[in-house]
């Protein structure tokens, strides 16, 4: 079996990194590589109670969609899932998730960083703070190092 | 494009400054550009000046793909404002 399988999902449930690997490799003998990327919600030094994740609906999925399909031209990739969560997370709970399989680990690991590196600059998600001392006024700023991480692929 | 009914929706900051999600209006037809959009709706009222204070880091999408601040705006459906993106 050699069919190649792209799953997309913007969610504001959890999920389980080892239910999404499996639907990668399950029952599939020529995949020799599993990239697993997650981002997590950070505490900064129990200052942070929660990061509330805003969203535009449909061009959240097309953007990460386009994305994906870029990867796939790219990289000799067999699987890829891209699940990014929207609404209030808590510190330790998981944001994004990026799995990308292929028969080698080179593709694998560029596949799911080239995945990330996009959807951070080009996916139209927003991230605001919910702090310790009751300020929840506060949206993380864009990041100049992301933009470069971007730029490295071009 | 002239007169033409489009829909605007606002996300993140931009929408708290400007005080909702979206609404409708009828693009003035001497707005040819995004930036001349940015430009424009700046200057409606207080909210706007203030979501639109630095309109060069504003990002405009068009039907729901990216635009830049040069392109023609054409016809679309749904305009989005919103600010640099912090997803991952």
């Amino acid at each position: 079996m050699t069919s190649q399988c792209v799953t997309v999902r913007v969610q504001s449930e959890d999920f389980d990194q080892a239910v999404e690997t499996a639907l990668l490799t399950k029952g599939r003998t020529d995949i020799g590589a599993v990239a697993t990327f997650s981002g997590l919600c950070r505490g900064e030094g129990e200052t942070l109670t929660a990061l509330e994740l805003e969203h535009y609906p449909g061009m959240a999925e097309s953007e990460i969609e386009t994305v994906t399909n870029e990867a796939m031209k790219r990289w000799p990739i067999d699987g890829l899932t891209v699940i990014h969560r929207y609404g209030k997370i808590l510190p330790g709970e998981q944001i994004v998730l990026v799995i990308a399989t292929s028969k080698h680990r080179d593709a694998a690991f560029d596949g799911a960083r080239y995945v990330m590196d996009f959807l951070k600059t080009n996916a139209p998600f927003w991230k605001k703070e919910h702090r310790a001392d009751g300020d929840d006024s506060n949206w993380v700023d864009a990041r100049e190092e992301d933009e470069q991480a971007k730029a490295r692929w071009e | 494009m002239a007169g033409v009914d489009t829909k605007l929706v606002y996300f993140s900051w931009v929408r708290e400054r400007v005080g909702k999600g979206e609404e409708r209006i009828i693009l003035p037809e001497e707005i040819s550009t995004v930036m001349e959009l940015l430009l424009w709706l700046k200057q409606r009222d207080e909210s706007f000046a203030a979501a639109l204070e630095f309109p060069e880091i504003i990002r405009v999408a068009l039907d729901q793909e990216h635009a830049e601040h040069t392109d023609k705006i054409g016809t679309p459906r749904e305009i989005a404002i919103f600010p640099p993106m912090t997803g991952g």
